[in-house]
């Protein structure tokens, strides 16, 4: 059993009780709301005639619905407009706090959050949402929960939880250029399977952790759920208290010098006691892309779709599935797969330095004839801050469609979808059967420098070989 | 067919009906109800809605479509069943179109908490159990099987398969506290102490020196 780990500090201070059945009452510093899974959640508090317990800590913005062409209201879609309205009209009732449309702070929720100070380290963070985990990057213990849950916190401001396991996954060295914190992941993914993590909170740790920006870092634990984990984090440290500092929840004056030294104390100690740990190398991660129907199917672009024999028996049964569905053969290169489409966005990678990486690609290229490229930064605040250095013309010079915040095509609940047969590179975190909005559409994950080098080529492309 | 009455509700002891097997690793909640049927304010619709796309593509022949299998309660699955997206809507879908319980190799750790929270349980067992089963049940689709929580067994006249079901979750259905709600409405005194002494909610005071 796991001591001394920011998760069993965490875990700790959040405490309400011991509840019968063996699991405990956690206390949620954070609940993050959106438009898919509080709806229902509202019904059911107001059948049970129950308020929301804490209205001053839930905090709701609006993403995986809206359009990212046209957000004028009210939405072409009537299903989208009676979503967000009743959203709306729930949190006018109960007196929550809304980021919408307009506010200049709308966006992913999971973008917004973090961009408001809001998450912090520390903090027990939930939301109907399973890349929750992103929030983890701060040190804090964050999760994804389903909408009878969404009632529970907004009826009692806290949740019935079992104590996970800790995995400290330890990387060494650094990531090359061209390689990102997209590429780690789906290393990890790759290497430990997508049900690996079941059970467990990953830590990640080390030196390469340690040099990862927090927005690298965001992307790192928004994937930890497709590796299985519900939870994973990164300790607090100097990088963290920079990005957080000026924020506007953020604490200031005199709080923020006793609020930082209580964030380094919830750091895992040096003798903390984890119930395993793996070991990586940075170094040797190449640019990762995923070929097949889970976010674990990944390989480096320089290699080839593995052949059954290379898999684990248990294995095959899915890989025989994602060669018929992506129309891939064992033994193929991935480089050189043509695309059709090509999204850069996402809680995994519409933050603004992704859309950085991505434009100093597109900087002076243009997007291959026949490719639909778009670009959906994560958030009102990421538009404006990439529209102050000129990305959004510069992707728009290079032939990319330059839209508004949403969640967009890493789901399809919005207009935003695949057609068909079609294969999109896409910098979100998904590529199961029919997630991008068509039946039959396929799916093909990368870093967001790697998309644009896909538009700018037409098909899978190292992007290390384009001199960026 | 689409059942929308009869859902779970107090002491969860035995389901008894007939049984479907859902073969297959890692099958993700996008499967199991798409995402453009999130569009919506309700669960109601969702029955209908249950592995759309898989459905249509199978055009008839998909375990949910069989003849046999419409008005099964027991569905029985392999491994990390229900992994991705965190929407309830998943397990809404599988208990509208009637399914009362699981059983399989393994369950993503959400789907599983969404489906106590509904009064459904998922019960585990290896994966050569789970495939033995799976054949014996497959052989007579009428079969009734007794999902057996007291004695954590599944039987029929087929066989009787011992399965492992979470001691916590276990207890909170035979006991019929599956829903959390209210215990945890009940421990309001202990939360507000709670929330008294969180050092970020409190101006980051962490000891007495700080006050």
């Amino acid at each position: 059993m796991s001591s001394g780990t920011l998760y069993d500090k965490v875990w700790d201070l959040h405490r309400v009780s011991e509840l019968s059945g063996g699991s405990t009452q956690l206390l949620i510093g954070l609940h993050l709301i959106h438009e898919v899974t509080s709806p229902q959640a509202f019904v059911a508090l107001e059948d049970k005639g129950l308020k929301v317990r804490c209205p001053e800590r839930t905090v709701a913005t609006v993403d995986h619905i809206v359009p990212t062409t046209n957000q004028a209201r009210p939405f072409a879609d009537p299903l989208a407009e009676e979503m967000l309205s009743t959203l709306e009209r729930n949190c006018s009732k109960h007196g929550i706090v809304l980021n919408g449309i307009g506010s200049g702070r709308q966006g992913i929720v999971h973008v917004i959050a973090p961009e408001l100070g809001l998450t912090q380290p520390g903090m027990t963070v939930a939301c109907g949402d399973s890349h929750t985990s992103t929030h983890g990057a701060f040190g804090a213990i964050a999760f994804g929960i389903g909408t009878s849950q969404v009632r529970d916190v907004l009826a009692s401001q806290s949740l019935a939880m079992n104590k996970l396991k800790v995995r400290r996954l330890w990387v060494d060295n650094q990531l090359s250029p061209g390689v990102f914190a997209k590429d780690l992941i789906l290393h990890v993914i790759r290497s430990l399977g997508v049900k690996a993590g079941v059970g467990h909170a990953y830590e990640f740790a080390g030196p390469a952790i340690d040099a990862l920006s927090m927005e690298e870092r965001m992307t790192l634990c928004n994937m930890a759920i497709e590796g299985g984990a519900r939870c994973g984090y990164v300790n607090p440290d100097q990088t963290t208290f920079d990005y957080l500092e000026g924020r506007p929840s953020a604490p200031s004056g005199d709080a923020w010098q006793r609020a930082t030294r209580w964030w380094r104390s919830l750091a895992s100690n040096a003798d903390a006691v984890f119930d395993d740990e793996l070991r990586f190398d940075a170094a040797t991660i190449a640019p990762t892309v995923t070929w097949g129907i889970t976010p674990g199917q990944g390989i480096g672009v320089d290699e080839q779709v593995p052949k059954p024999e290379q898999l684990a028996p248990a294995d095959r049964p899915i890989a025989e599935e994602a060669y018929r569905y992506m129309d891939l053969k064992p033994g193929q290169a991935i480089a050189g797969v043509p695309v059709d489409v090509c999204f850069i966005g996402s809680c995994t990678n519409g933050r603004l330095s992704d859309l950085k990486a991505a434009a100093a690609v597109a900087r002076g290229r243009q997007v291959a004839a026949g490719i639909k490229a778009f670009v959906v930064p994560g958030s009102e605040q990421v538009a404006r801050a990439a529209e102050a250095e000129g990305l959004d013309q510069v992707f728009r010079d290079a032939g990319f469609e330059w839209r508004e915040p949403g969640c967009s095509m890493c789901l399809a609940m919005n207009p935003d979808r695949l057609e068909g047969r079609q294969i999109s590179a896409s910098s979100s975190n998904r590529n199961f059967k029919g997630r991008q909005g068509s039946a039959s559409g396929r799916t093909l994950l990368m870093s967001p420098a790697m998309v644009a080098a896909a538009a700018v080529t037409g098909h899978v492309s190292d992007v290390r070989l384009l001199g960026v | 067919m689409t059942q929308t009455h009869d859902f779970p509700q107090g002491l969860i002891t035995k389901i008894e009906g007939r049984a479907l097997v859902l073969r297959g690793d890692d099958i993700d909640t996008d499967r199991i109800i798409p995402a453009r049927f999130l569009k919506c304010v309700s669960f109601e619709a969702l029955g209908a809605q249950v592995f759309a796309d898989d459905r249509k593509e199978l055009d008839g022949g998909h375990p949910f479509d069989l003849p046999a299998h419409q008005g099964a309660s027991i569905l029985v699955v392999n491994d990390n069943f229900g992994c991705g997206s965190s929407r309830e809507h998943a397990p809404q879908a599988l208990m509208r179109w009637g399914i009362r319980a699981l059983i399989g190799v393994s369950f993503a750790e959400i789907f599983y908490g969404n489906c106590l929270a509904l009064g459904i349980p998922c019960a585990k067992a290896s994966q050569d159990q789970v495939r033995a089963l799976q054949d014996a049940m497959a052989q007579d689709p009428s079969a009734i099987w007794t999902f057996d929580l007291e004695t954590s067994s599944c039987s029929s006249d087929r066989g009787h398969w011992s399965m492992e079901v979470d001691p916590g979750p276990r207890d909170m259905l035979l006991s019929g506290r599956w829903d959390a709600t209210g215990q945890l409405l009940s421990r309001d005194a202990e939360l507000q102490s709670t929330l008294d002494r969180l050092p970020y909610l409190n101006g980051f005071c962490t000891n007495t020196a700080d006050t």
